[in-house]
């Protein structure tokens, strides 16, 4: 894991960690076997924190699982499920080594009173750094289960056998004891000290099997619970008063005419102005009462001239990369090319806007909250109310979709503040203007390649300037003997950069550098007269990546050709959260509105062990349905502070008339432990598209969306 | 102003006093404690709060209750019956057809509005039908493929 994937985390307060107590915890189940264990144990972190300033990981425990006297296996982990199906595939990874049965797994999550502290679900970190340490508490706990019926049956311990949660004799298969049976009457915890032995992929029974979603029965039939479905005895609904721009600040209110309103109760706290009413829409309309005054700044920069403005605020570079001689790589090539490559502010618009409920009770404090990292919020609302940590309960119960924006919820904090003030629970849902206007955007990015090239077609330097995208997916992973990357700005922005908040989007990054780097490389393959593909298998060592472009090239069907060839076709390749990618696309270009078409998208992605390889496969479909958005339309407008979309009427998502004909390849390597799958397929949709309009028309496009007007103008140019 | 309103909700008759002008969406959510029918926008463009009104879909945040006086509403919870699911539902499940499940009891129920009217469509007329509908995890491939399936097993004839 790098430090840019730490960043996610900047809005947690790591110190102000809560301990939990063992005791408290055994004490709650009654019997059991418990298996404590961390991160920390596989040493998988510790470099990482080392490095990290203050990072507190826990070192006692940060997860559990429980088998219970009924033989049921709970796993504790404060990780949350938004769609991403870590549910399914967790619960896999855990009935593997232990030897159970998947449907007898059952997975509590996002708790913080029944969880242990958890950094927070982002970062496609959970299956790389989670899931190898739940395997060994699996396999550790299996251990123990086996010494326990070693001596109840009397049997050597490599005379038995553990299937589908009984243990039985090898040769004596009447000989048997269940889990359940083993675990009852008793107390026992253990805790990780070494690493066990983990089966291997040709002992998996579980593990590589595609699995369905063990969520669905509940989401099909509505009785799945998110933050804004949870029902409280004299519960109140929070509408709030808003500005009209970020950096707007209010001179006058007047809370009078709502006041009116039968059952509507106006609060204050400082800026904080809302209306609680027993129903969302009574509060809706109480809130249109308010009459407010702002004081707002004049706009500075809008979403034309944020290119400008953000390379008038770059702070210092960091040089993330470097290798060999940049002058020397100049003075080898024939032919040097340089560019600069674009991205808009893009939303995280989940369906689900970001919602929660608060009840206070005395000194504790209870918050039902749509967010990805519940101990983050956990702090933040103690630190809002003046309680203490452990006083404040944060439960994340299914999330409606994440994709990095709900990494922090101040959501949340403002349901606590609203339910301390009005005496009883209160929930916050935004509206969809308010998801729009307070989410942290993917930031705007500029990214500028020059580089050179020899008659023959080898890249001799490459030299990147990554201005506000963030490091992720920087990276150069061809084979250049003279290279430097320097990252200005990360995807935080810096002081008077973003006019509004920016963050972690779906592979924060990635997109923006993937884009960069596989358009420019297409740049190259074109100057120099040889096929995309061949091209980047000519400048490519990795082998990971060779056979993610072979598998992509056989399933498409790639024949070779110099682009532009007028058929519509382009590759592109990246690495993501240890995810290796390639994605060929076929789209048509209507000349005359402008409008792209994909037609086919092929993805080959190798993971290494691929857990479920049913929930990898809907990952990168996900991936490359909701990639074509950042593609071709999503960018958010914008004058200053004010967001001009704030409605699904202006902001275009992905439909379903735009679906192209999507296949995907996973690549076996089962040699490696698994990576992340839930943002790789996504990094390479902006690439591939601007490679295949180019290759249909000839014009290079150099800014994300690629939408209508700009496909017109680059053919313009082009012409 | 509270006015009395009386439908069919999910096979049981439901007598309300309640102001008339409200919107379907928050009656059921809020009064009734229905909370299957999700809200994603308000403003009629997301279909998360879909539900059917005499068997067609409409958007509840766009619906004021007073429409549905007299008629017959079926929201996501409803849809099964005697413990049994509706194939849409068993079909969305065998296809994985969602994510974090937020868009899913819409697309459902605007899928059994489609298949109502027109029990066999082609690929282009689910497209058609579903457009309006937004699902941000990006299950739409899924979702098409679990309503063909649904068309195909049912041969035309759905019946709840």
């Amino acid at each position: 894991m790098r430090d840019d994937e730490f960043l996610e985390m900047e809005d947690f307060d790591l110190s102000a960690r809560v301990p939990l107590d063992r005791r408290e915890f055994l004490k709650r189940f009654g019997g059991g076997i418990f298996i404590m264990f961390t991160l920390g144990d596989l040493s998988i972190l510790e470099a990482q924190e080392r490095r990290r300033r203050g990072m507190d990981y826990p070192t006692d425990f940060n997860a559990y699982l429980r088998i219970g006297e009924d033989g049921r296996v709970s796993c504790f982990t404060g990780k949350i499920e938004m769609g991403q199906g870590i549910f399914t595939s967790l619960a896999q990874m855990l009935a593997e080594e232990l030897d159970v049965p998947l449907a007898s797994v059952d997975m509590v999550m996002g708790d913080t009173a029944r969880c242990p502290w958890d950094m927070g679900t982002f970062g496609s970190m959970t299956t790389r750094f989670f899931g190898p340490p739940l395997r060994a508490a699996g396999a550790e706990a299996r251990g123990v289960l086996m010494e326990l019926a070693a001596e109840q049956l009397d049997v050597p311990k490599d005379r038995l056998v553990a299937r589908d949660g009984v243990i039985f004799a090898k040769d004596q298969r009447q000989k048997k004891v269940s889990y359940a049976q083993l675990a009852k009457g008793k107390v026992i915890e253990r805790h990780m000290k070494q690493k066990p032995a983990l089966k291997t992929p040709s002992e998996f029974r579980v593990i590589g099997k595609p699995h369905l979603r063990r969520d669905s029965v509940e989401k099909v039939t509505g009785k799945a619970q998110y933050a804004g479905d949870i029902r409280l005895e004299g519960m109140l609904y929070a509408r709030i008063l808003r500005p009209p721009a970020h950096g707007a600040e209010l001179k006058h209110v007047d809370t009078s005419a709502a006041e009116k309103i039968k059952g509507a109760q106006v609060v204050r706290d400082g800026d904080l102005v809302a209306v609680l009413h027993k129903t969302p829409d009574g509060a809706e309309s109480a809130l249109g009462r308010i009459k407010a005054e702002w004081d707002v700044p004049e706009p500075q920069v809008d979403d034309k001239t944020i290119f400008d403005h953000l390379l008038k605020h770059t702070p210092r570079g960091n040089v993330a990369d470097r290798g060999g001689d940049l002058e020397k790589g100049e003075r080898l090539a024939n032919t040097i090319i340089e560019e600069v490559y674009y991205n808009s502010y893009v939303a995280h618009a989940p369906i689900e806007t970001h919602t929660a409920l608060a009840k206070i009770d005395g000194e504790t404090a209870t918050v039902w909250a749509s967010t990805q990292g519940p101990f983050g919020v956990q702090s933040a609302v103690a630190r809002a109310l003046g309680f203490r940590s452990e006083n404040v309960r944060i439960i994340a119960p299914f999330v409606g979709g994440g994709f990095g924006g709900k990494t922090s919820a101040p959501q949340a904090v403002e349901a606590a503040r609203l339910a301390k003030l009005a005496g009883k629970p209160v929930q916050v849902a935004w509206s969809r203007a308010e998801e729009f206007f307070y989410d942290t955007f993917r930031p705007a990015a500029i990214i500028k390649i020059r580089s050179g090239i020899t008659k023959s077609g080898e890249i001799t330097f490459w030299d990147n300037a990554v201005h506000f995208a963030g490091s992720r997916g920087s990276d150069l992973f061809y084979d250049v003997p003279h290279h430097r990357t320097t990252i200005y700005g990360e995807w935080r922005g810096g002081p008077g950069s973003h006019p509004f908040g920016t963050g972690p989007w779906r592979a924060p990054a990635n997109n923006s550098n993937t884009h960069g780097r596989e358009s420019h490389i297409d740049v190259m393959a074109s100057k120099a007269g040889i096929d995309p593909v061949e091209f980047r298998l000519k400048n490519l060592k990795d082998e990971r990546m060779i056979r993610v472009i072979k598998a992509a090239a056989e399933r498409f069907g790639w024949k070779p050709a110099k682009s532009p060839s007028a058929r519509g076709v382009g590759v592109a390749c990246g690495i993501d959260s240890g995810t290796y990618v390639t994605t060929m696309a076929e789209i048509a270009v209507d000349k005359k509105t402008g409008k792209i078409q994909v037609k086919r998208v092929v993805c080959a992605q190798e993971m290494g062990i691929v857990v479920n390889p049913a929930g990898a496969t809907i990952q990168m479909e996900g991936c490359i349905t909701m990639g074509l958005g950042y593609a071709l339309t999503e960018e958010v407008r914008f004058k200053g502070g004010d967001v001009l979309d704030r409605s699904f009427r202006s902001y275009n998502l992905p439909r379903f008339s735009w679906l192209p004909q999507i296949e995907t390849v996973l690549v076996k390597a089962d040699d490696l432990s698994p990576q992340g799958g839930g943002e790789p397929a996504i990094i390479t949709m902006g690439g591939v598209i601007a490679n295949a309009v180019f290759d249909a028309t000839g014009a290079r496009l150099f800014q994300l969306p690629m939408t209508p007007e700009r496909v017109k103008e680059g053919l313009a140019a082009h012409a | 102003m509270s006015q009395t309103i009386q439908f069919n909700l999910n096979g049981k008759t439901t007598k309300l006093s309640v102001d008339g002008d409200r919107m379907l969406l928050w009656v059921l959510r809020t009064d009734l404690e229905l909370t299957g029918t999700k809200f994603g926008c308000g403003e009629g463009f997301c279909g998360a709060c879909t539900v059917l009104v005499n068997s067609e879909a409409v958007r509840s945040c766009q619906t004021a209750v007073k429409e549905v006086q007299g008629k017959e509403v079926v929201t996501i919870e409803g849809l099964a019956k005697n413990g049994k699911l509706h194939p849409l539902q068993k079909a969305f499940i065998e296809h994985d057809a969602l994510q974090c499940g937020f868009c899913t009891p819409g697309m459902i129920l605007n899928a059994y509005s489609l298949l109502r009217e027109n029990p066999q469509p082609t690929y282009p007329e689910i497209v058609d039908e579903m457009e309006d509908n937004l699902c941000r995890c990006g299950s739409h491939k899924r979702m098409i493929e679990a309503i063909q399936a649904v068309a195909t097993e049912m041969k035309g004839g759905m019946n709840r």
